[in-house]
């Protein structure tokens, strides 16, 4: 007997998660008009403590206002993680489809490949190439990407293999229709709900590289970033507590409500989840 | 387990005895209670059969017995339910635990999962026996083997569960059942996913153990064929409720409930109902020396596995108009000659004559004349739709394709959904909304969509409910007739195959081994296979060709 248990989408965590996501649209689209000008700017006396009159965040040991860091920290970083799960995204479908639907050849050769992928080290390979050339965003984009893609091909090819053994597949064959058709139309559609909720949990990991790249000292320099905010106060950290800390809260916030977001889309997009029974 | 109970009642008390309990399901299920004022009674020593279609609450019910409801979702809310004096519902875990296993045995359905893949069966078969603080001596545990007539009973334990065929897991799980010697064995549909002989091996076990343990059996099935082979009572459950009780024998010949009557009129009987074919119509389909062998898969690094003969020089006819079935257990390669006839997979060697044309390679079938004439019904109701389009796409989406118009389609997408019994409003709804029997229903719309001349129809009545299986096909013979299709009925069930089918073709181990009308083979099969198969079916213990398990039941009661 099949259970038919309601789910809402909307459980605690994932209102939560929800609610910081918003925030954080919110001082992306508003950033400039919340803290206009460049947030380098040295605006007031240095390491003001947190909770200062008209400096909420504090101040660092230059004077520059953390706010406006973190307010315009939060630009570079989720556009660094919107980027890569893009080009990622797009990569591993393709990938992890044709693997998946082209038979034990093509699977074979393309599985190595991605494997390969895998089994560099992938953080040392995006130092290495941030290193290299020079620490544009979109360096940093293109490195942290080269090695977010291989675990959404295993994620689409597996599932693909699954469904392509169904009869709805056969039937679409048997029915005349082109293999291009099958695959895109649909297979890639019954992949969906898992390239969404793989996709979220990559979000959230490149943040964490991209703020990684920055602590070190080797991201773009063109904007604040919260990895840069956290490395740069890090040296005056038994001083100044909030430079490092602060930053290192949205950070993890932030990758929080992903997860939370994306632990939610899976419940919630799982194809044995209750669906409206039509009548 | 030696408990001392006080006896209320006079009479010896039954086994188990169930009064009026109520099983309640999860809120927003399709209806309150899985089980609903059920009340019956189980004897020591007797065979009782619970016969229901599937969602009737029979496994729920038989799972309460055990203790075995998932905690989160069925709850028994009224009702009493004792295993010989003891309160079954007001038992702990650890108790239920010991009432499982040492007092109560369970077999399940499939046979594969029942047993955990990474154990061999011996050991499992020692964990069993320990947990509930018997000696586990290699002794023990090949006496039990042989007691299962498992072949090679002292080694045999040493085998993981995919070393063993289908018969012989179910009876390692049997043998797991059987392991302390319990009181009640319960089976939940044991032999639905087995061969049709093995089957009949399978019941004559059970049956056995039975006599030689003085054991009580709760056999859950859907096929009355199997009721009729060992029941001593019947209870026929419907939505939940327990409908009609009776002996088995008075239950099947003279059914009180009109349900009841319906389930078994809906069973079908082993007489040919149409006219062997006529012979001077034109052959659409001839194969000549099929074969294809199942390469298995070889890795990058990793040698060469075994490779699986599945068709070993089928020749085949098949003439306009006509429907032939395709017979055969599993594994006989059935199924892969009607992927075959249908381009799914290429074969090996032999020659493919369609209309009247060679087909080279089964990419020819893929042209656009070819291609819409072959069309095809699917097993699994489950799998065959997309679930993520509506019945419109479905239906309308090769066609237009393939060049019709979008009028045209939408028109014969109408006419064939009246067709095969289905409202005209239900092309705009997703296939989770739908039954089993529906969906079967819009999978053979799909493929008449393409107005083909020959239908490969692939086990399309085996997953669905024995009532809902006769109007599938009845359907399925009358738009046969009306359209003029030719049709290839690939079965595992003689009994379905009657019905349908002008002529029978029986496989096995990848070659046709008798072809013939189908009351000729029915009442003169020439093979000894085709024999074996007819001998095994259950329920014909009551014919007077095969009286043999009937008085096999007989010795026992």
């Amino acid at each position: 007997m099949k259970r038919r248990l309601s789910r809402p989408f909307l459980t605690l965590p994932v209102l939560f998660g929800l609610i910081v996501l918003a925030l954080l649209v919110f001082c992306v689209i508003f950033a400039d008009l919340l803290y206009p000008g460049n947030p380098w700017r040295m605006v007031a006396r240095p390491n003001l403590p947190p909770l200062s009159p008209g400096f909420p965040a504090g101040t660092d040991m230059l004077g520059r206002d953390l706010a406006a860091g973190l307010v315009h920290g939060s630009r570079a970083t989720l556009v660094v993680a919107f980027s890569v799960v893009a080009f990622a995204v797009g990569l591993g479908s393709a990938i992890g489809l044709a693997a998946g639907y082209l038979g034990a050849a093509i699977d074979e050769g393309l599985m190595r490949f991605t494997e390969f992928f895998q089994t560099i080290p992938g953080f040392l390979l995006t130092i290495m190439i941030v290193a290299i050339f020079s620490p544009t965003r979109w360096t940093v984009i293109l490195a942290i990407a080269l090695m977010a893609w291989p675990p959404i091909v295993r994620v689409v090819r597996a599932e693909v293999l699954s469904l392509r053994r169904l009869d709805w597949v056969r039937a679409a064959r048997v029915s005349g229709l082109s293999h291009i058709r099958i695959a895109l139309l649909h297979v890639l559609p019954n992949v969906l709900p898992q390239i969404v909720v793989q996709s979220s949990l990559l979000l959230a990991s490149a943040i964490m590289i991209e703020s990684g790249i920055s602590f070190l000292g080797l991201g773009s320099r063109d904007a604040v970033s919260w990895g840069f905010l956290l490395g740069s106060g890090r040296t005056a950290f038994s001083v100044n507590w909030w430079l490092s800390t602060l930053p290192g809260l949205a950070i993890f916030l932030t990758v929080l409500a992903f997860n939370l977001v994306g632990d939610g889309l899976e419940r919630w997009l799982d194809p044995k989840r209750s669906r409206r029974a039509g009548p | 387990m030696t408990q001392t109970q006080t006896q209320t009642q006079p009479r010896p008390s039954p086994l188990v005895s169930i009064e009026n309990i109520d099983i309640a399901l999860p809120a927003g299920s399709d209806r309150k209670f899985a089980v609903s004022g059920a009340t019956i009674s189980i004897d020591r020593g007797e065979v009782l059969c619970i016969v229901g279609e599937s969602g009737s609450g029979k496994s729920v019910l038989a799972s309460a017995i055990a203790g075995l409801l998932p905690g989160d979702g069925l709850q028994v809310t009224k009702g009493r339910l004792l295993f010989d004096g003891q309160d079954v519902l007001s038992l702990n875990e650890p108790q239920l635990r010991r009432l499982r296993g040492a007092r109560i045995g369970f077999i399940f359905q499939e046979p594969m999962t029942a047993l955990n893949p990474l154990l061999t069966v011996g050991r499992q078969l020692a964990e069993a026996l320990e947990a509930h603080g018997h000696p586990a001596s290699p002794a023990r545990i090949g006496e039990l083997f042989s007691a299962m007539q498992l072949p090679e009973p002292e080694t045999i334990g040493r085998r993981y569960p995919h070393e063993l065929s289908g018969g012989q897991r179910q009876r390692v799980a049997i043998a797991m059942a059987m392991a302390c010697g319990p009181d009640l064995l319960i089976a939940d549909e044991p032999t639905t996913a087995l061969d049709v002989t093995t089957q009949a091996e399978i019941l004559k076990l059970i049956l056995a153990l039975r006599v030689s343990h003085k054991l009580a059996v709760l056999f859950i099935t859907h096929d009355f064929g199997v009721v009729r082979e060992i029941a001593d009572r019947v209870a026929v459950m419907q939505n939940g409720e327990i409908i009609e009780v009776g002996n088995a024998r008075s239950v099947l010949d003279t059914p009180q409930q009109p349900y009841t009557r319906r389930l078994l009129a809906a069973v079908p009987t082993l007489d040919a109902l149409r006219r062997p074919s006529l012979t001077d119509r034109v052959a659409l389909l001839e194969l000549d020396g099929i074969e294809k062998t199942h390469a298995a898969r070889r890795g990058f690094f990793a040698a060469k596995g075994r490779s699986v003969i599945a068709l070993d020089g089928v020749d085949l006819e098949l003439r306009e108009g006509e429907t032939l079935a395709l017979v055969g257990e599993s594994g006989s390669g059935k199924s892969t000659l009607g992927q075959v006839i249908t381009g799914l997979i290429e074969r090996d060697a032999g020659h493919f004559r369609l209309f009247g044309d060679d087909i080279a390679r089964a990419g020819d079938l893929f042209t656009s004349q070819r291609r819409p004439a072959v069309q095809m019904v699917f097993q699994d109701p489950q799998s065959s739709l997309n679930p993520r389009h509506d019945v419109r796409r479905i239906l309308t989406e090769p066609v237009l394709r393939a060049g019709l118009s979008k009028a045209e389609a939408h028109a014969r997408m109408a006419m064939l959904l009246a067709r095969v019994g289905l409202d005209a409003s239900v092309a705009d709804r997703k296939p989770h909304a739908f039954s089993g029997g529906q969906r079967q229903r819009i999978g053979l719309a799909r493929a008449l969509m393409h107005q083909p001349r020959l239908l490969v129809a692939d086990e399309p009545v085996s997953a669905l409910d024995v009532s809902v299986q006769a109007q599938v096909l009845d359907l399925l013979a009358e738009l046969q007739r009306d359209l003029g299709l030719a049709m290839l009925f690939i079965t595992h069930d003689l009994r379905v195959a009657a019905k349908v089918a002008d002529r029978i073709a029986v496989m096995q181990q990848g070659r046709i081994v008798e072809a013939a009308a189908t009351d000729d083979l029915l009442h003169r099969p020439q093979s000894a296979y085709a024999r074996a198969l007819l001998a095994a079916i259950p329920g014909r213990a009551h014919e007077a060709d095969f009286p043999h398990l009937k008085r096999l039941q007989r010795d026992t009661a």
